[in-house]
Formats: C-alpha cells, structure tokens, sequence
C-alpha cells in the first residue's frame, strides 16, 4: 500500500506540474460536448435526455487521452523498469496508477458534468449525490480496465491505436450499466437505478480484481 | 536471505528467435567487482537486466542472494541497485523529488538525509529545485547513480556507468565503488571503457555472442586485456 500511494503522489505532482493530460482532455471533453449538444439540436424540452449519452461518451474518449498519458509517464527515461526494480509487488503499482487515473477522471467529471448540464438544459442539482455514485462506479471501472491496458499498450509501438480497440468492446457492457444507470437517476433518484448500479458493481468488482491478478503478467517481461 | 550475491548458470535468452544470451555462467560473491566487456550486441545488458530481475531468463538458473529468481520475493528488490541506459528518473520532477519517491519505494529510513548527502555526492545542489528535463547528460547520469546507491544494496548493477561523466565525477564514482566493494557490496559493471572500470574490478570478463568467452581474476594489464579482446572478437580465442 505504502508503494501505491507514492505512485499516486507522483502522478498527481506530475500531473499538476505540466497539466498535460489535464489540458487535453478538458478540451477534448468540452469540445465533445459542444458538438454533440450542436448536432442534436434538442428542444429544452427533449435535451435532458441526452445527458446520459452525451456524458458518458465525453468520458470515454477523454479518458482515453488522459489514461494513455499515464503511462507515457512510465516510458520516458525507462521509469517503469524503475517501478520494476523496486520491492513492491506489481499489484502495488496497478493500485496507484489506478488511483491516479481515478483521481484524473473525477477532475475531468468535475468540469464536464456541470457543462453538460448547462448545454442541455438539465437541472442536475436535485439528484446530484445519485449522479456522483453512478459518476464514481462508471469512473473505477473505466479505470480498472482502462489501466490494464493502458500499460499493455505502453510497451507496444501501435499503443495510440491498440489500447482504443482493445479497451471500447470490453467497456461496452460497462457503457450500458453507466448510461442506464444515468437515466434511471436522472428520471428517479438512485433508487430506480437499482438494476444498472448493481451492472456497475459487478463490473467494477470483475476488472478491479482481474487487474489487479493480471498486471503482473502485462509489465513483467 | 544468504548465498552468493549471483550465481547463474546456462542462462539463455532469445528476442523474436534471435539469440543473446547462449549460456552465460557467473558466480560474483560479496566483495567483488566483475566488469564485463563485450562488443555491441554481446548480450551485456540483457544480461543486467535479468541479473536486476526485470528480465526472465529463457532457460537457465538465476539464484541472488541463494533465492531462485523466478520465485524472488519482492524484498529481494531491496538488495539490488541498478543503474541502465536510461536514468529511470521522471523529467519531470527534481533530483530530490525522484529520489524521495525511489525512497519511498525502497522503504529507506531517514531519507531526508540520506537524499542530501546524495544530492551533494552527485554534485546536483546548485540544481535541485529544477526539473531534471533540464539536466544535461551528465548531470542526469550522476542522479541515476545516486538512485541506485539510496537504499545502500547489497549487489550493484551497473550498465556503462561512466557514460556522460567529467573527470571528477569519475573519480568520485570509482571512489565510491572501492568503498562498497571494500565494505563487502557486490557489483556487475559492463563498460566499453577499460580504463575507467579497471581501478574498481576484481574480475574482467569478456562477453561476445551471448557467452562470457574469457575471464580473469585479479589486476590484469591493460594492453593484454585489449589483446585478449581482439582475439575473442576476432574468434581467435
């Protein structure tokens, strides 16, 4: 545990530092937004129902481009054989960088969320604390897959390409989960959100613990 | 955890079919310094890594310290320094940074002095509030040093270790490699410069084609060293 929260203190000092990832995904994030706002053109009246989809496919592409740049960290100057040689267990290593990434995530969901409610006229206020355990479980799961293969990428020379296409089918069903679970909170609360809450469990559970298992076999030669 | 700092036997190791190491054996014991030489593509680093346990061998048997390897605890890693091509510093963070970080990792108690007497050993005072990004070569190769030496490990990695440095960081760095090695640290050193490593070694190896092909205890001339080298090379020997 002692090595997973230096690996998240590090990233996060990284990240406030040059503000790389942060910068790109909040442009992506909010560009993504606009133009999907702009596309559907909704009445006041029908936008609302848009924020799930909106929302959610802002976070996927957004946490794409910041999660890779985690482990571009880890490339540069070998830093990652640096982890390696140290005396932590490689799930240590998963456990911070997830961290990290969930940490990125929530900063990102921190802009975008309020955003998408303005654009499309939705008044998230109300059921805000049912959105944020939806936003959260939607945010670890992306991240427990994400950061799996995120450092499966990093040691590819097609990882832009090959983390996209391994990742966005094994999200899917987390997709689903999340956009259900959106809707149901946002027409309901939380408590018509049971069913999706639960897909999101259940998959935060799945990805957390087999990336937590696999990431050893993925950095380790 | 006692044995012998290495002992490896028949390692072997292939990448994308092509052999580069074909049966490497060395036993390096407390207290000593074995500098490997070789041509480029002799197997040197491969060799390092796996030695530092970042690389598995294909077949063969790796032991540090008297514990397989391939069932190493993580707390072996804490016996072992390394220092490769790259600095495994962050560009992004200061030397102290870094190594508060690698501190961190390794677990190292009073690191706040340790990291100053490290800093001022790499000669990086003047340079520790700015990110190492902006060091130059040197500068970024004596952190790496630094890096590898903060949690004081028992057996010594070094690969090229001299790449970069002026003068007096030279000296200071065989200086503190006889030190260690006086105090019973072990060290595995490869170098394609003699000249330098030879003050600290207490074996000379000759790597070429994935095999140690000579080897030799104790002082040995320069010239019949060099001589030696162009026989292996040249498939003489």
């Amino acid at each position: 545990m002692r090595g997973a929260l230096a690996i998240l203190a590090k990233d996060l000092r990284i990240e406030w530092r040059t503000r790389e990832s942060l910068a790109s995904v909040f442009v992506l994030g909010v560009l993504l937004l606009i133009v999907l706002a702009v596309a559907h053109d909704p009445t006041p009246e029908a936008a609302p129902a848009l924020v799930p989809a909106v929302m959610w496919v802002s976070f996927v592409f957004t946490g794409i481009v910041g999660i890779q740049r985690g482990f571009l960290l880890e490339r540069e100057n070998d830093c990652l054989a640096g982890l390696l040689s140290a005396p932590l267990d490689p799930a240590d290593i998963y456990a911070g960088k997830l961290a990290a990434n969930v940490v990125l995530l929530a900063v990102t969901q921190a802009v975008v969320v309020p955003l998408a409610g303005i654009f499309l006229h939705a008044d998230l206020w109300p059921v805000l604390p049912g959105l944020l355990v939806v936003l959260l479980l939607g945010n670890v799961g992306f991240a427990a897959l994400a950061t799996l293969f995120g450092a499966l990428a990093a040691r590819t020379r097609a990882r832009e390409t090959l983390m996209p296409v391994l990742l966005l089918p094994l999200l899917v069903p987390l997709l689903i989960g999340a956009v259900q679970a959106t809707q149901a909170v946002l027409a309901g609360g939380l408590g018509a959100a049971r069913e999706a809450v639960a897909v999101l469990v259940a998959f935060d559970v799945i990805f957390a613990v087999a990336g937590w298992l696999l990431f050893a076999y993925v950095v380790r030669d | 955890m006692g044995g012998d700092p290495v002992r490896a036997e028949g390692l072997v190791r292939a990448f994308a079919g092509t052999p580069v190491l074909a049966g490497v054996d060395l036993v390096v014991r407390a207290g000593e310094a074995v500098v490997l030489l070789g041509p480029n593509g002799a197997g040197k680093t491969t060799l390092l890594r796996m030695l530092a346990l970042l690389l598995r061998p294909g077949v063969g048997r790796l032991a540090l310290f008297g514990v397989d390897a391939g069932a190493a605890p993580p707390a072996l890693r804490r016996r072992i320094g390394y220092v490769g091509h790259e600095s495994l510093c962050y560009p992004d963070l200061t030397a102290g940074e870094n190594l508060s970080f690698y501190a961190r990792l390794f677990g190292v108690p009073g690191a706040a002095a340790r990291i100053a007497e490290l800093i001022a050993w790499a000669g990086l005072e003047a340079h520790a509030r700015r990110p190492v990004r902006a060091y130059s070569r040197g500068m970024v190769q004596r952190l790496a040093l630094a890096r590898a030496l903060l949690h004081g490990p028992d057996l010594l990695l070094l690969d090229e270790p001299f790449t970069g440095l002026d003068a007096e960081a030279v000296a200071a760095l065989q200086q503190q490699l006889g030190a260690l090695r006086a105090a019973g640290h072990a060290m595995v050193l490869t170098t394609h410069d003699l000249e330098r490593a030879a003050p600290v070694a207490t074996r000379l190896a000759i790597l070429h084609r994935g095999r140690i092909a000579w080897a030799r205890d104790g002082a040995a001339e320069p010239t019949a060293v060099a001589a030696a080298y162009r026989a292996v090379v040249s498939g003489r020997a």
